[in-house]
């Protein structure tokens, strides 16, 4: 009773009951916030990530069935692949030791072999009646979907560990890179649908530009999943390397790049790799920008064996990327990216004409994922 | 979709729902109450529940419009792909809808115009939406 007569006043309301309930109301609010803000705050966060939470398990839950869909659309197998779907999604892949980091390329390398040849029988005995460039667009469907589950699962134990220890800071640190995640994620769900129909990629703006200047030239293939094509650009002997396509293949340009010097000795005055970059925020989708240094991404495999090779003959590196965000790069191809292929083979040309003479012969590597482009 | 995921929409809908009707409920207590009060004559207190009614039923509104906005975004939207075809003879060109088996420099059937092969020179799609730039 006391409360109701003094508090009012110290809060210089009036006389009335409403102003006594209100003010009382906002002495009680302060008390709880200067006491459990921090709580509250958390289990705002808590909210906000439990509902990214729900929509990751959707876009994982889709992904998981748009999968099995397309599994049973081309592959036709004769029993449901569910369960060999489910399986698959919880692949993992452990990398090779690095306390004594000498030789760690090759066995990091294969181990990458090995994994690639053990998904490609998986999905050949998930879908029997799909051919070479289906079995490769089904990986690639099959690894969104593995890259879906792992963010949900990841996600949603960061989630329970903060909500079972109540720490503001697991949560907090979860809420805030949560906006980046999400984004991927609904990138990796746009790109399971383009592999799955077998659509060009952002990441295909390399083999895109490859594909353009070998186009009506006779190629070759090299080790390994990729092909060669010779071809003269201004005067030169311009040998372009892509991933063979049209299915989801990346290849290996690194051991393309080392066969390809090899079989000239040497005798090869610029290498020029072709890749999709990541870009900055506020820089433009499909602009183009020229640099050194080996252009390709990945687990550093390639990179370090293409390295090797033009160290070895003291080959000068250029590059030239095409800038898109993470989204852009495993969604179906933006149209700008789609256009900047004829910008990136001018800049090429600009780049043959500055930095090697006549009868010179060069290599064009044309970096990415080469699903829906052919040669 | 399977049943998990559909539950799990539901759960967040259920949710705020429950909430929203609760708030919605008790704003028209508030505001039968503002009534009645100007009806006996406190009008300060009508005033004041009137006020507390409107702002009430105005958060629930709005609530229940966001979840229906947040379950929307759920969807994942597949945006359109677009195939460019074109006849390197006589540049006859035609865009339409991507279809499964497409590829980029894929032969397809003769052009109408000049009768040579026509090919598949891009596959894109389209985003609408430009980019802020946030004026910097």
């Amino acid at each position: 009773m006391f409360a109701m007569e003094v508090l009012p006043n110290m809060f210089g309301g009036g006389g009335d009951s409403i102003s006594n309930i209100l003010s009382i109301l906002f002495y009680v609010v302060f008390i709880v916030f200067l006491f459990y803000g921090q709580r509250i705050q958390m289990y705002v966060m808590i909210r906000e990530v439990e509902g990214s939470l729900y929509k990751l398990k959707y876009i994982k839950e889709e992904g998981r069935k748009t999968t099995i869909e397309t599994i049973k659309e081309i592959g036709k197998p004769q029993t449901d692949p569910s369960d060999r779907v489910d399986r698959f999604l919880e692949y993992f892949t452990i990398s090779p030791q690095s306390m004594d980091p000498a030789g760690i390329v090759y066995k990091l390398d294969h181990i990458l072999d090995v994994r690639d040849t053990r998904l490609k029988d998986e999905v050949k005995l998930m879908a029997p009646a799909s051919d070479e460039v289906q079995i490769n667009n089904l990986e690639n469907t099959l690894e969104a979907a593995m890259a879906l589950n792992f963010i949900y699962k990841v996600v949603r134990h960061y989630y329970i560990q903060g909500k079972k220890t109540l720490s503001l800071y697991i949560i907090m640190q979860l809420q805030m890179i949560l906006p980046l995640v999400m984004k991927e994620a609904e990138a990796y769900a746009s790109a399971l649908k383009a592999f799955a129909d077998g659509q060009p990629i952002g990441d295909g703006a390399g083999p895109l530009v490859a594909a353009k200047l070998m186009h009506g030239y006779e190629t070759r293939k090299v080790p390994k999943d990729c092909v060669v094509a010779s071809v003269p650009i201004e005067g030169r002997t311009a040998l372009i390397i892509k991933a063979e396509g049209p299915g989801g293949n990346v290849g290996k340009p690194g051991e393309a790049v080392q066969a390809v010097i090899d079989e000239n000795k040497g005798k090869v005055s610029s290498v020029i790799m072709i890749d999709a970059g990541l870009k900055l925020e506020g820089e433009t989708v499909g602009e183009v920008a020229e640099g050194i240094g080996a252009a390709i991404g990945g687990p550093g495999v390639d990179q370090y064996k293409i390295e090797e090779a033009v160290v070895k003959y003291k080959i000068p590196l250029n590059a030239v990327i095409v800038k898109e965000d993470i989204g852009d790069a495993v969604s179906p191809m933006r149209k700008e990216i789609a256009d900047s292929a004829d910008k990136v083979i001018e800049r090429v040309k600009n780049v043959i004409l500055e930095r090697t003479k006549e009868g010179d012969k060069i290599i064009i590597v044309g970096v990415g994922n080469t699903i829906g482009i052919g040669q | 979709m399977s049943q998990n995921s559909s539950s799990a929409t539901t759960k967040i809908s259920t949710y705020l729902m429950m909430i929203v009707l609760i708030v919605l409920a008790l704003s028209i207590v508030a505001l039968l109450l503002s009534v009645n009060a100007f009806i006996v004559g406190n009008e300060i207190v009508a005033g004041y529940l009137l006020v507390i009614g409107f702002i009430a039923m105005g958060l629930s509104v709005y609530v229940l419009f966001q979840s229906r906005k947040r379950a929307a975004s759920m969807k994942i939207e597949a945006p359109k792909v677009m195939t460019t075809i074109e006849c390197k003879k006589c540049n006859f060109k035609s865009v339409r809808e991507f279809q499964r088996g497409d590829f980029v420099f894929k032969d397809l059937d003769p052009c109408q115009k000049c009768n040579d092969k026509m090919i598949i020179t891009a596959i894109y799609k389209e985003v609408k939406e430009k980019e802020k730039t946030y004026g910097v």
